[in-house]
């Protein structure tokens, strides 16, 4: 069962005579159980996506079902089993990061001990219990994160919005943030995630859509988007005089879709590159071929992000 | 009774929030205070074609300052909603179960408390300069007071999530406010006015307020001011929790 299933969602924001369609029609399936990563460059419409799915914005157009729910700006039903951690955070300044996650169980709630119980779990996991009765004014960037992420997480949501969660997490931090996303995702709960880190969406996400100018554009898992993008592309050293019968040797194959030479390598873009490299060694092995080099490239998700939207992400 | 929980729960944290910052409650005293201290002793000489006496001059000021302040730590209310509506808190609250009614009345309620440590501790200065004390019409004073706090804290509430802006917010307060508490008699009685001024004085709501406040505090406990002045309080400050809660459910659409 989909856990999300969002048809045809519009949002047109009206900001003195400018209007901005930061949402035109976005359809979106999640499966339960799945972790999903939106991939897009700023203004795209990911956090306008995010806050109709969490039920605090209405769209304009367009139904979803979240938690098998119809979204409502009134639902009661879909917030007690959702988590969001807005791209802002939402930590009040003058309460200590214990008082804040602590309201936020007991308006889930969470029963006095239950959440005091809980809180000092989350507080530990996410390394805060030393900074815990310190007002959040006086954390730094990235304690702060960590404290609107326990917070998004107290009351085990059943699926959990993390709008840009690791920004401002030094490495550790944001392995650990893997990690408890992670844990959580092995306890049931499904995941929506944006991020413009690709290696997060990669390492994490079973799902990524490409979202921009407020589409999605294209949605798939990353070895898939990977995958139809080029192929991976496989990289031969041979020696110069054999470099011809190479070359006719694997525009022959059925294997190889595209074939260049460059310098003194032959450059083969394969479906596949973990099959087809010991195809290749096998013909190369049968032919008596002198091979020098060989390397594997495999697109990253830059590659696709590239090619749908004619941007780079890293300049974003 | 899941409101009243969900109340609670935000009234006392934000009480315990606001009280570690003892300026939250000073800040709002100080200029009632200032008013007490250097324009209260000026009442004692005053002709006495007027109903003030040297004796009640303090009993008939100190009810006017007691409703200033519910305006003054309103604004202060409005002010730092804005604030957490641009931090994302709100928008982290209202990710909740919790009743947005709850939210706004919890919030509300922290504020109420604070004025009512506020309007202890006016009374008491007011003591000291020689209010004579009726205990049974302070009591009911200081109901009328959370009575009208609320009605000024919704208002707040409900220009904050309007207009988004803690700027414009404090321009509009202060707009209204100066001929709303000018137009209540609230520092001096309004029978002092001219004709066309107690005309509008009797369309200002915070005329009534002040009026029953003050014969409650000069102990005229069968005056019809005092009912008149609860009823026109308490039904505006439904009206007005009525519309600072619409206004948090909608301002979001
Ligand atoms: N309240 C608003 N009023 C007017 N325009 C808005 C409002 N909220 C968002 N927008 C516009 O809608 C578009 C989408 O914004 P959104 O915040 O969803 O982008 P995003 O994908 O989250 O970007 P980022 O990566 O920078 O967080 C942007 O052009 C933005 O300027
Ligand atoms: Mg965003």
């Amino acid at each position: 069962m989909a856990i999300i299933e969002a048809h045809g969602l519009k949002k047109q924001f009206k900001s003195g005579k400018t209007v901005v369609d930061a949402l035109c029609g976005i359809n979106l399936s999640v499966a339960e159980g799945g972790i999903i990563g939106l991939l897009g460059p700023n203004g795209a419409g990911k956090t306008t996506l995010l806050r109709i799915l969490t039920t605090l914005l209405q769209p304009d157009a367009g139904t979803a079902q979240i938690v098998g729910q119809p979204i409502d700006t009134g639902s009661a039903a879909i917030r007690r089993r959702i988590g969001y951690v807005s791209q802002q955070g939402g930590a009040e300044a003058a309460a200590t990061g214990r008082e804040n996650v602590l309201l936020q169980a007991r308006l889930h709630g969470l029963s006095a001990a239950e959440a005091k119980q809980r809180v000092s779990e989350l507080l530990v996991g996410f390394e805060l219990e030393s900074i815990a009765d310190r007002v959040v004014q006086t954390y730094s960037g990235g304690q702060r994160r960590r404290l609107d992420l326990a917070m998004g997480m107290v009351h085990r949501p059943v699926l959990l919005f993390l709008d840009e969660p690791a920004v401002g997490l030094d490495p550790q931090s944001r392995a650990r943030l893997w990690d408890e996303v992670r844990s959580l995702h092995r306890g049931g709960t499904s995941v929506v995630i944006t991020t413009h880190y690709l290696d997060e969406a990669d390492a994490l996400c079973d799902r990524v859509a490409i979202i921009d100018h407020g589409q999605i554009i294209v949605e798939d898992s990353p070895a898939g988007l990977k995958r139809t993008l080029a192929g991976d592309v496989v990289r031969l050293g041979i020696r110069v005089d054999e470099l011809e019968q190479a070359r006719t040797l694997f525009t022959n194959q059925a294997f190889v879709r595209d074939i260049s030479c460059e310098d003194e390598h032959l450059r083969l873009v394969v479906e596949q590159g973990e099959t087809a490299l010991p195809q290749i060694l096998q013909l190369v092995n049968d032919h008596g071929l002198s091979l020098q080099t060989i390397t594997l490239d495999r697109p990253s998700l830059d590659d696709v992000f590239l090619h749908y939207t004619g941007r780079s992400l890293r300049d974003a | 009774m899941k409101v009243l929980r969900e109340t609670m729960i935000i009234g006392l944290h934000s009480l315990r929030v606001a009280l570690r910052n003892p300026l939250t409650i000073i800040v709002g005293l100080l200029q009632p205070i200032t008013w007490m201290l250097l324009f209260a002793p000026l009442l004692k000489n005053l002709p006495t074609t007027t109903s003030f006496s040297a004796t009640t001059a303090i009993n008939i000021f100190t009810p006017g300052m007691l409703v200033m302040l519910a305006p003054i730590t309103s604004l202060f209310s409005g002010i730092g909603l804005v604030t957490e509506l641009r931090g994302g808190v709100l928008d982290r609250l209202r990710v909740t179960p919790a009743s947005r009614l709850a939210i706004i009345l919890g919030k509300a309620g922290r504020d109420l408390v604070v004025l009512l440590l506020q309007g202890l501790i006016l009374v008491l200065i007011a003591w000291m300069m020689g209010l004579q004390i009726y205990p049974l019409g302070i009591l009911v004073a200081f109901v009328l007071l959370l009575i009208v706090g609320l009605l000024m804290v919704s208002c707040s509430y409900a220009f904050a999530l309007t207009l988004r802006d803690e700027n414009a917010v404090a321009s509009i307060s202060n707009v209204l406010l100066l001929p709303l508490l000018l137009l209540s008699g609230l520092i001096l009685p309004l029978e002092l006015a001219p004709g066309w001024m107690k005309t509008l004085a009797a369309l200002n709501p915070l005329a009534y307020t002040v009026a029953a406040m003050r014969a409650l505090f000069v102990g005229e406990f069968n005056d019809v001011a005092i009912i008149q002045g609860f009823a026109v309080t308490a039904g505006l400050a439904l009206l007005a929790l009525f519309w600072a809660t619409r206004s948090f459910r909608r301002s979001f659409a």
